[in-house]
């Protein structure tokens, strides 16, 4: 097989953007299922499968460039108005959807599976039987209103479809001249098309060929609308249109009102999904949902920024050269201590453009969490129809940005918490009406910013989990003893749920049989510095927090020493500090713990796990780390304060140390290692549970 | 003596792609444009030797700049090619209405544009 090419990669971070539109806009079709189709959205799911089926022959993918032509085709029809928006239409092309994402990921890694291959045929076959009947043919309402040719010779099939549409809809056409600076046009366009879109539709944008003076240029758009000559020139005050009328809106026509009422709050986004229908269940397991390309899409201003950071560094550099030749020669009439002075300034604006820099590249690497909850909104619908249960999904927060390799990672633990809520929360309809609850489920998706960090909820209001029952599985399956349970907080036992092997699931579904459980989701948090914390209400639902650090690049890390010896504590895993006597630390199955609030708090003495020589204190700084649903207390002697920091990797015999996960240079030429807590939570917290426990 | 060609297209990588086959069969220079509306505000600007568009675009589509170029008298004696995925014959003898000398349907040969190339840049 040939290695994935620069044209090939290329390929693939288009085509992965295109699809990814397609997938938006064929959600907002189904979302609306059963009402009239928005022509707009109709045309867009069709263009982006048009351009699928361009940029796929012109790099010789001819398997995604066949399903991308026969869904091209299928839509044809529909934004022509020859076929019906069905549901088995849109399932044939949500469907195509999923294959295609298939196949692109095939291209990427450079592989030919004949399972797809033959799913192309058979679907390709699907998306051409699924809609045949054809519309009867009328005459055409276009002929009657005698649009001058060479107006009619520049609209394409659809554009004279939906002025067809438009006409047999009893609308009026209208032509809106309006002539715009040559600079910015386009914007002036924008905001005509913007005034325009709520009293119609603007079926075409036409430049006019007269030649202007070479600095503005006009546009002609026909506009059908149901609206008065009054009401139309109103919507165009404040804009340069000009209208004119190609035909009369029918007298008589019912008014039907322009928007859609949405019954959610402002600023959520609820897609209904719809009640499932009885058909084949769609057995292909979940793929991941990552992206395909490691390319992060990036606003030139952004870079532009970074650029003059570095102009101005270079600045710096030339002023430091200066003085260092200044410093070398002795020059007699230049006192030391002035040379001091220039120096700390240079080097305080070296720290300024140093500082504007490195926040430039983190915000580069930035990208909206939208991203992944766009695609997350298409599983949830799939696997609501798959569980035959009825949910509605709300999204809230989808432009909260953090690092583009965290949203990646996030996708895989995101996918399974909402498929645990869809198949494990969620009650069927007929309990939950029994139960006095809405019909309809509720899954929610929220994110919000909080300092360095983005807490992402996902909440259900289904069962719940019963703390009671989580005991009971927890003793059964012997993941702890009935003393240790009951030294456990509630928060502390809902919290077991993370523990490998667990699951209160009476029934293993289908879904949940596949190995997937909440301890990955916890390992994969924990790669990722995040932690997590799930509460739950019998019968009121389940929420599932992720706090994560908004980037991993730069880290700001707590600096400790411990006998003698500096180390790095990553921040972000910090949750506090506190100051514990010695005798207020007491030994629970020989391991040291402390009281925090009421919950027991693990102790580990770094001097001792690093076998460095201890002096007796009495009293110890404790830094208490949480990864996942873990807390740790790590005992320090002393705080030497906060720093940014770059982990670097430790190479050679150092590589393998446990707990510890890289070396930084603190300035000084002094080089520190960086504590691991992930790891240090596995080889403190967890083998010794698991030892003492089983 | 170079030449100046403007690529109209939506799709980036397909840009390339003609970018690319066009700089090895001759000395030219490509202007890229993404939408009907960049080419608008290009085309005042330089002098083309030929310009090549797409036929389904965000903006405006390819018919609409097609009669807009062919219309003004300072761009009608440019050769315009369309090169689309859009194979219908109704398009094609749309666009060769309007005055696009030539008409290529997606996936096309290398070899057939640098024929046309050379036919309509008059390269030896």
């Amino acid at each position: 097989m040939k290695p994935p090419g620069k044209g090939l990669s290329e390929f693939v971070a288009e085509a992965n953007e295109v699809l990814d539109a397609l997938g938006r806009n064929l959600l907002a079709l189904d979302e609306r299922r059963g009402q009239e189709a928005d022509p707009d959205l109709v045309n867009g799911v069709f263009r982006s499968a048009h351009s699928l089926k361009g940029l796929a022959g012109m790099f010789g993918q001819d398997r995604i460039a066949t399903l991308a032509h026969s869904a091209e085709d299928l839509l044809d029809r529909l934004r022509l108005g020859k076929a019906e928006l069905s549901d088995p239409v849109l399932d044939a092309l949500v469907e195509a959807v999923d294959v295609l994402q298939a196949l692109l990921a095939e291209a990427a890694r450079g592989g030919e599976s004949p399972e797809l291959a033959e799913r192309v045929k058979d679907l390709s076959g699907r998306l051409a039987a699924v809609a045949a009947a054809p519309a009867p043919p009328t005459a055409d309402p276009l002929d009657a209103i005698g649009l001058p040719p060479e107006v009619r010779a520049v609209f394409t099939e659809y554009e004279e479809h939906r002025l067809r549409e438009n006409l047999r809809k009893g609308l009026g056409l209208w032509k809106v001249r309006a002539a715009f600076d040559l600079a910015d046009f386009d914007q002036g366009l924008a905001r005509l098309n913007a005034q325009l879109k709520p009293v119609g539709e603007v079926v075409s944008t036409l430049p006019s060929a007269e030649p202007g003076d070479g600095s503005g240029i006009a546009f002609d758009l026909i506009v059908g609308s149901r609206a008065r000559r009054e009401e139309l020139e109103t919507a165009l005050a404040g804009t340069p249109g000009k209208l004119t009328p190609l035909s009369e809106a029918a007298p008589k026509a019912p008014l039907r009102s322009a928007r859609v009422e949405r019954v959610a709050p402002p600023d959520t986004d609820i897609a209904r999904l719809p009640d499932p229908p009885a058909g084949r269940p769609n057995p292909e397991p979940d793929a991941s949902l990552r992206s395909l390309t490691q390319t992060v899409r990036v606003d030139i201003q952004k870079l532009d920024a970074l650029m003059n950071s570095v102009g101005e560094l270079l600045l710096v550099k030339a002023n430091l050269s200066a003085l260092a030749e200044a410093a070398r020669s002795g020059a007699p009439g230049q006192p030391t201590k002035s040379l001091g002075q220039e120096l700390a300034r240079e080097s305080r604006s070296l720290e300024r453009k140093l500082d504007e820099l490195q926040k430039g590249i983190l915000e580069v690497r930035m990208v909206p969490l939208g991203q992944v909850f766009d695609k997350l909104a298409r599983l949830v619908r799939r696997i609501a129809r798959e569980r035959h249960k009825e949910i509605d999904f709300a999204i809230d927060g989808g432009e909260v940005e953090l690092d583009k390799l965290i949203v990646e990672e996030l996708s895989d633990p995101l996918m399974h918490l909402i498929r645990n809520a869809i198949d494990h929360g969620i009650e069927p309809a007929e309990d939950r009406v029994r139960a006095g609850k809405e019909r309809r489920g509720v899954v929610a998706l929220g994110a919000y910013q909080k300092g360095n960090h983005v807490v992402i909820s996902v909440s259900d209001d289904g069962a719940g989990l019963d703390v009671d029952r989580v005991r009971e599985v927890a003793l059964e399956k012997g993941l702890l003893t009935a003393e240790q349970a009951a030294l456990l907080s509630r928060r502390e036992l809902m919290n077991l749920v993370f523990l490998p092997g667990f699951s209160t699931a009476r029934a293993v579904s289908e879904l949940s049989g596949r190995g997937v459980g909440l301890d990955v989701v916890k390992t994969n948090l924990a790669s990722l510095s995040g932690i997590i914390d799930l509460e739950s209400e019998r019968g009121r639902g389940t929420t599932v927090t992720l706090t994560l650090p908004v980037t991993l690049a730069i880290i700001r890390a707590l600096v400790v020493s411990v006998s003698g010896r500096t180390y790095a504590v990553p921040l972000n895993s910090v949750l506090e500090i506190i100051s514990v006597a010695s005798d207020e630390v007491r030994t629970v199955e020989r391991r040291e713990v402390v009281s925090l609030r009421g919950q027991t708090l693990p102790l580990t003495r770094l001097g001792r796990l690093f076998g460095l020589p201890e002096e007796p204190r009495a009293r110890h700084f404790v830094v208490v780390v949480g990864l996942a649903q873990n807390r740790l207390g790590l005992t320090v002697d002393e705080l030497l304060g906060q720093q940014d920091i770059v982990v670097k990797p430790l190479g050679g015999r150092l590589k393998h140390i446990p707990g510890i996960s890289g070396a930084t240079d603190l300035g000084n030429r002094r080089t520190v290692l960086v504590l691991d807590v992930g790891a240090l939570m596995e080889e403190v917290v967890a083998p010794e549970r698991r030892v003492e426990f089983s | 003596m170079g030449f100046k060609v403007l690529i109209v297209e939506d799709s980036k990588a397909s840009r390339e792609l003609i970018a690319t086959t066009l700089e090895t069969i001759a000395d030219v220079e490509v202007m890229q444009s993404s939408s009907g509306f960049e080419a608008l505000k290009l085309l005042p600007r330089h002098r083309f030797d030929l310009i090549i568009t797409d036929i389904n675009m965000p903006d405006i589509n390819g018919l609409e700049l097609i009669n807009f170029v062919k219309k003004n008298p300072n761009y009608r004696d440019t050769p315009l090619f369309v090169i689309t995925s859009e194979g219908r014959e109704k398009d094609r003898a749309r666009g060769l209405a309007l005055g696009a000398a030539e008409y290529l349907v997606k996936p096309f040969e290398p070899q057939s544009l640098e024929g046309l190339l050379r036919r309509y840049l008059k390269i030896a």
